[in-house]
């Protein structure tokens, strides 16, 4: 029989005859999508668990050489379906990089409203499912109730709730509608002080904070070494972000912090400090929106681009502070219409690695808490 | 009335508005009000000697009969029919005032299609649940699969022939109701254990194994925790530690006495642990262990696991108010009154009966309260870690439990006086809480700029 990778995994599992060995997923109500955790378990304390991923492989990098350039872009959209807007953006600076392109600033301010507006929303899932992983469903609707209003903003903007193909090569597909800037700026008023009460719903709740304190503590040796970013990275200490260390777009142009998890509750680098960064986020995402509304220049939004660009041969690559952490985009032209090349590394990818390392001596309960800290989204691991 | 074939309920709520209104409205109150109706007119027939004067009144004469047990029996047999009749219906009430409450909690609508309100909602879902395939894995054991649900509907209605509904409607007040109660509703622990075991599923067996572990161990706080009330009654019948408080709070044994208070919050704690209610639901824990020990159920036995886990908090609210919370007693209305008011005839007067149903909404109304507090908490809290809740249970409700075991010996022999005193006291210290958190809520709301109350998706 020809060896799959889950046989490869049952192999390495050889349990005693006190443990067992058990499939989280790849249908299971907290895996966040179709991937599957080969757990081995000692009754509630798991010896280990190897995420086995590829259930949700659609060979999207495969499809982006052979789709043309501006083909690939509503495809990025299904690569990360919570975070679409930055993953637009993402392909499109990297293809702009590649065409030798400068964009208009209203583009790069319409990029950056509606990326951080996308991350606004994508945390609030976040932190809701995180929630209901927990065991509280009622955070999760609220939370699904404030990403309603940014979902609605943004459909306003371009059409679309959800896979939005925003981005254009050169700028972006919509301009900002009219009454648009007012909608978001009470919106924005309603989040700050929301926030409030999300805190003392479930953030500061003793059972919730108690399920996370102390709990799959990631140090900040391992955080780097198993490559992780974004706000898993910053929930270890580490004070890394794209947009302010390696700024793009119109980021140079903003002032926000970068939280990083501080051990409030327990270690720093626990389940709690990745899932403070992301509610401390919305926040500081928030800010930039005002800023960006507040000196939106006027002009073009797209840039003049052939329909169908061909790139002088050669290679790009961009990076952007997506909400799942450093999404980089490495596109390859051999000087036709269609990419020679299209990789893309994600956050999710990166954060399946360490989940084998962590996860010995969890109990089962925290396994979930884990994985919904990592905050993964299936499509974004497997392409 | 025209007959359509349709069952598109939202058709016919919108075509006959009043009829709908008036059909769900009368489902509201009818149903309880038949049930709790036809327990207290049967009342009087529960002894012997009322069932042989009603014959003589109709010309038979029964007492010299030899069917007189077996009538007897027969009039036995149908009132606890109508106590397990009252668990099946509490329990599909529940679960629409369940999920109605867990809509406006969620801001959403909830069930609101089947009649006016979405009231009949739970009616069409358990005929649904009736005509689902009954699915049995292939791997599973055959007979304890399919015996399981029943260890858990015996350990439901079991505790019913004990649990009072008012002054005098009980099925059989035992004078070891207290033990009773305790003994008899662990027996739904076997149905989890046996339905995790004979699944034949990793998920089950989890579930099965948490459940077990919990439930064992929280039977002892609450164990402890009743002997508050066992002690300050001086008895362990059920009806006799009502009749030993009072109608008002302070008379209540909660707010007589502090230990009492601590104790009715352990027990509280420990039953909604044995109720597997949030944030004690880890036998089926959704997010962990897919649905627990009933992962593998379908259709009707599914629907038994869950009436006993919707009408189990009937029990658990019911044992509270009677422990703790005054149970039916009337406000100014002592039991002598009651007693004076009934006379001395077989048959009690008409005022006795209105006394009677007095006293049955005061219990029911208690409890109901009690129910919608578990409600809250379940779509409020998030789910504790097994190892928290054993430390829970074992650190902190033991010997908390203990110190108010310990506390109520020596406060029963103080004087009536001191008693009057720290319940009066407590039930100031009560309400004060109660009006403290309102304003707090209400400072909260305003904070948010939240709605208030709004009821325009009812």
């Amino acid at each position: 029989m020809a060896e799959t990778v889950e046989r490869r995994i049952l192999g390495r599992m050889s349990p005693s005859d006190e443990e067992i060995v058990i499939n989280f997923g790849p249908q299971h109500p907290s895996t966040h999508g179709v991937i599957d955790f080969v757990t081995q378990t000692n009754g509630e304390i798991i010896r280990r668990s190897i995420p086995d991923i590829g259930y949700l492989h659609r060979g999207l990098e495969k499809i982006g050489e052979s789709v043309g350039y501006p083909g690939f872009m509503p495809f990025t959209d299904r690569l990360d379906y919570l975070a679409a807007m930055l993953a637009n953006e993402g392909y499109a600076m990297a293809v702009e990089r590649l065409l030798k392109i400068d964009i208009p600033p209203r583009a790069k301010y319409l990029r950056a409203i509606a990326g951080e507006l996308c991350r606004i929303s994508n945390h609030w899932v976040a932190v809701g499912t995180m929630a209901s992983d927990i065991g509280a469903s009622t955070p999760l609707t609220h939370a699904l109730r404030e990403r309603e209003a940014i979902n609605d903003l943004l459909e306003e903007l371009c059409g679309a709730r959800l896979t939005f193909n925003y981005a254009r090569i050169g700028g972006v597909s919509f301009d900002a509608p009219e009454g648009w800037r007012e909608k978001i700026l009470r919106y924005l008023d309603h989040l700050e002080s929301y926030i409030q009460e999300w805190d003392r719903l479930i953030s500061l709740n003793q059972i919730y904070v108690k399920r996370l304190a102390n709990v799959a503590v990631i140090s900040r040796t391992q955080a780097i070494d198993y490559g992780l970013c974004g706000p898993n990275l910053r929930g270890s200490g580490i004070s890394w972000d794209t947009r302010r260390d390696l700024p793009y777009g119109a980021y140079p142009d903003f002032q926000f912090e970068v939280p990083v998890g501080q051990g409030k509750m327990g270690a720093v680098g626990d389940c709690w400090d990745r899932y403070a960064v992301r509610v401390l986020e919305i926040l500081e995402s928030a800010k930039i929106v005002r800023q960006a509304l507040a000196r939106l220049p006027e002009g073009e939004i797209v840039a003049k681009v052939s329909r169908k660009p061909k790139p002088e041969p050669g290679e790009a690559m961009a990076r952007v502070e997506s909400a799942r952490g450093e999404m980089c985009y490495y596109v390859v032209s051999d000087g036709s219409e269609n990419a020679y090349r299209v990789r893309v590394r994600t956050g999710s990818f990166m954060a399946m690695g360490i989940i084998e390392e962590m996860s010995h001596g969890l109990m089962i309960a925290d396994l979930i808490a884990l994985i919904a800290s990592l905050d993964v989204v299936a499509p974004e691991i497997d392409r | 009335m025209r007959i359509t074939t349709a069952l598109d309920s939202t058709s016919l709520t919108t075509r006959y508005p009043k009829t709908a209104l008036a059909t769900t409205l009368f489902f509201m109150l009818a149903l309880p009000f038949l049930l709790y109706a036809v327990l207290l007119l049967m009342l009087p027939f529960n002894q012997p000697e009322a069932l042989d004067a009603v014959a003589k009144r109709l010309g038979w004469d029964l007492g010299h009969s030899a069917y007189r047990d077996a009538w007897y029996g027969l009039v036995l047999v149908i009132e606890g029919s109508f106590v397990a009749l009252y668990t099946a219906v509490f329990a599909g009430v529940t679960t629409w005032v369940e999920r109605r409450i867990a809509g406006r909690m969620q801001s959403r609508i909830g069930p609101n299609r089947p009649g006016v309100f979405g009231f009949i909602s739970w009616v069409a879902d358990a005929v649904k649940m009736l005509f689902k395939e009954d699915l049995i894995p292939a791997e599973a054991d055959n007979l304890l699969f399919r015996a399981a649900p029943y260890f858990s509907m015996v350990g439901l209605t079991l505790p019913f022939v004990v649990l009072p509904f008012g002054e005098s409607v009980i099925v059989a007040d035992l004078n070891v109701g207290v033990f009773y109660v305790t003994a008899t509703s662990a027996f739904i622990v076997v149905g989890i254990l046996v339905s995790g075991w004979a699944s034949n599923s990793k998920w089950a067996l989890f579930g099965a194994v948490r459940g077990a572990a919990q439930v064992v161990s929280y039977e002892i706080p609450a164990g402890i925790a009743m002997m508050v009330p066992v002690m300050m009654a001086g008895t362990l019948s059920m009806q006799g530690i009502i009749r030993a408080q009072g109608g008002l709070p302070w008379n209540w044994f909660a707010f007589k006495n502090p230990a009492a208070f601590v104790a009715f919050i352990i027990a509280v704690t420990a039953s909604l642990a044995e109720g597997n209610r949030t944030p004690f639901d880890l036998p089926e824990a959704e997010s962990e262990l897919v649905a627990g020990y009933h992962a593998e159920y379908s259709g009707f036995r599914i629907a038994l696991f869950l009436m006993v886990e919707w009408a189990n908090m009937w029990i658990m609210g019911a044992l509270a108010v009677t422990l703790f919370l005054g149970g039916w007693q009337i406000p100014f209305v002592s039991v002598e009154t009651i007693n004076q008011i009934r006379g001395t005839d077989v048959f009690p007067t008409l005022a006795w009966f209105g006394l009677q149903f007095v006293s049955l909404a005061v219990f029911a109304i208690k409890t109901w309260a009690l129910v919608v507090l578990f409600i809250w908490l379940r779509w409020t809290l998030p789910r504790v870690r097994v190892d928290q809740m054993m430390a829970l249970c074992w650190k902190y409700l033991v010997p908390g439990a203990f110190a108010c075991f310990i506390f109520t010996l020596f406060w029963v022999m103080l004087p009536a006086s001191v008693h009057l005193a720290s319940g009066g006291l407590l039930s100031l210290g009560a309400a004060f809480l109660l009006v403290k958190f309102g304003l707090r809520t209400r400072k909260n709301i305003a904070q948010v700029k939240g709605a208030r109350v709004d009821l325009s998706n009812w």
